[in-house]
């Protein structure tokens, strides 16, 4: 590894003012940073422990859920609110990872971590990503995993996060402090597709910090699901994931979310999904697939992902059923 | 830098560079080398230990962030010589071929149990899929971990 100087700040202050230095980065749980920082992925001259720093917790008032960016996976997701009203979050968030990254990793870490896109992570094989301007190995290599919405031609990986995908369903927000001061954003439009920069993967500018996640009602939270289908049973990444939640009239639904993962280069909200699901019977089978499908429509496969088209599809309607309460 | 760690009740001073990891430092620096190192990269849990009682991958944990912290490595596991429920349940069993993953696979295990998440058998494969045993001694594993979550039951009434 790249000899680093480690810097504990006193506050957030502080912490802002040593994280806009060039070549500076925080640290929070480190499962991410450290590993990449070991395989030479990522590049670091000082990391600022942001470990200590009062980011920790989850509020709820009654309406909004506010999470600390230091709070981790595994405590978010055994939150009874979360469970109880929000339970595409806490679901996202036990499929994820291992029960020991859960008890490391951050919150606010989480959101930002990297493209386990292999390519990205080997220093052998170009990588935009990685080295702007170098190329992309993974669009004529091996890319099973690889993204089929949202990509360019520099770039198609996908984005890992599981809990992302689930809090863009939930229309949640990120709340960070920076050198210009403190700032929101939907965390939907946070994340940025690749386009020709693919190292620039949110909006985050240099120095800002992530403090909270906070999240509105969500209508039908309390039966939203969230699917992820993987090469095996756990501790994997999404080939295909979906997070759904469906608010119902009678049998009809009134109004239903559906984000994606695994198939797109962020986390993808299907919006004309959601558009034609509204009003339909939720045993309506055939208008169900439709929906689903459209989510698609703007696919571009490649040599080998084509079948997240398909298998994207079903997941849809599977989560989509299972949130409305058919099974 | 110097930092002071403590590993299993015990105190040690150690000149640190704040890029090694605790893995790195419990093998090389401190002589306890119960702590496999299989990946080096957070996928394989053959390094697991417990930082403040909670389980963690020593792989991806800084040293120098372990000061203040109680480490637990499986070298601390045994008490007074009489081994722990789930390691004599791993004898018994055979929850082992090679043995490589063992020590990360109890500590694993001890935390899944005091976390309750050992009810069923799907809930401790769930629970325990960080750890991977390439020599595929699972059913040992988990028939090993029903049995130390029983015995522990029954010596709680």
């Amino acid at each position: 590894m790249q000899p680093f100087e480690l810097v504990t700040p006193a506050g957030i202050a502080e912490a802002i003012e040593l994280g806009r230095a060039a070549d500076a980065m925080y640290l929070a749980g480190g499962t991410n940073v450290v590993d990449l920082l070991r395989t030479g992925a990522m590049r670091a001259s000082t990391l600022v422990d942001i470990d200590g720093l009062p980011l920790r917790g989850i509020d709820f008032d009654g309406e909004r859920l506010r999470i600390g960016a230091l709070t981790r996976m595994g405590e978010l997701a055994a939150e009874p609110t979360v469970r109880d009203r929000h339970r595409l979050i806490a679901e996202s968030l036990e499929l994820s990872a291992s029960a020991q990254l859960r008890n490391m990793a951050s919150i606010g870490g989480n959101l930002l971590q990297r493209t386990r896109c292999p390519y990205f992570r080997e220093r052998d094989f170009e990588c935009n990503k990685r080295t702007p301007g170098s190329g992309c190995a993974a669009r004529e290599g091996e890319n099973r995993r690889h993204a089929i919405l949202g990509g360019s031609e520099a770039c198609v990986a996908t984005h890992a996060s599981d809990l992302a995908v689930a809090l863009v369903a939930a229309d949640a927000d990120v709340h960070l402090h920076g050198p210009t001061g403190e700032w929101t954003s939907r965390l939907e439009t946070f994340y940025l597709e690749p386009d020709t920069t693919p190292e620039i993967e949110t909006r985050i500018g240099r120095g800002d910090l992530i403090v909270a996640v906070s999240v509105p009602a969500l209508p039908g939270g309390e039966w939203s699901v969230y699917l992820k289908l993987r090469e095996r049973t756990s501790y994997e990444f999404a080939l295909v994931s979906v997070a759904a939640s469906v608010d119902l009239d009678g049998a009809l639904i009134k109004e239903a979310r559906v984000a994606l993962g695994g198939v797109a280069t962020r986390p993808w909200r299907a919006r004309e999904t959601e558009a034609r699901l509204q009003g339909i019977a939720l045993d309506d089978a055939g208008a169900l697939r439709e929906a689903a499908a459209s989510a698609f429509v703007g696919a571009r496969p490649l040599r080998d992902n084509g079948f997240k088209v398909e298998l994207g599809t079903r997941a849809i309607v599977a989560a989509v059923r299972h949130a409305g309460g058919g099974a | 830098m110097n930092a002071r760690l403590t590993v299993n009740g015990r105190g040690y001073t150690v000149d640190l560079d704040p890029g090694e990891s605790l893995l790195d430092v419990l093998r090389e620096r401190l002589d306890l080398s119960g702590t496999k190192k299989g990946c080096d990269q957070g996928a394989c849990g053959a390094c697991t230990v417990h930082v403040d009682g909670r389980r963690v991958l020593s792989c991806l944990t800084l040293a120098a962030r372990c000061e203040g912290k109680q480490v637990t490595t499986i070298e601390g596991v045994a008490q007074d010589g009489v081994l722990h429920p789930l390691q004599r349940a791993m004898v018994e069993h055979d929850g082992l071929q090679c043995g490589y993953c063992t020590p990360g696979q109890i500590m694993a295990g001890i935390a899944l149990l005091e976390e309750g998440h050992a009810e069923t058998r799907e809930e401790i494969r769930e629970w325990m899929s960080g750890n991977l045993c390439r020599c595929g001694a699972y059913n040992g594993i988990v028939e090993a971990i029903e049995q130390a979550r029983d015995e522990l039951r029954d010596a709680a009434v």
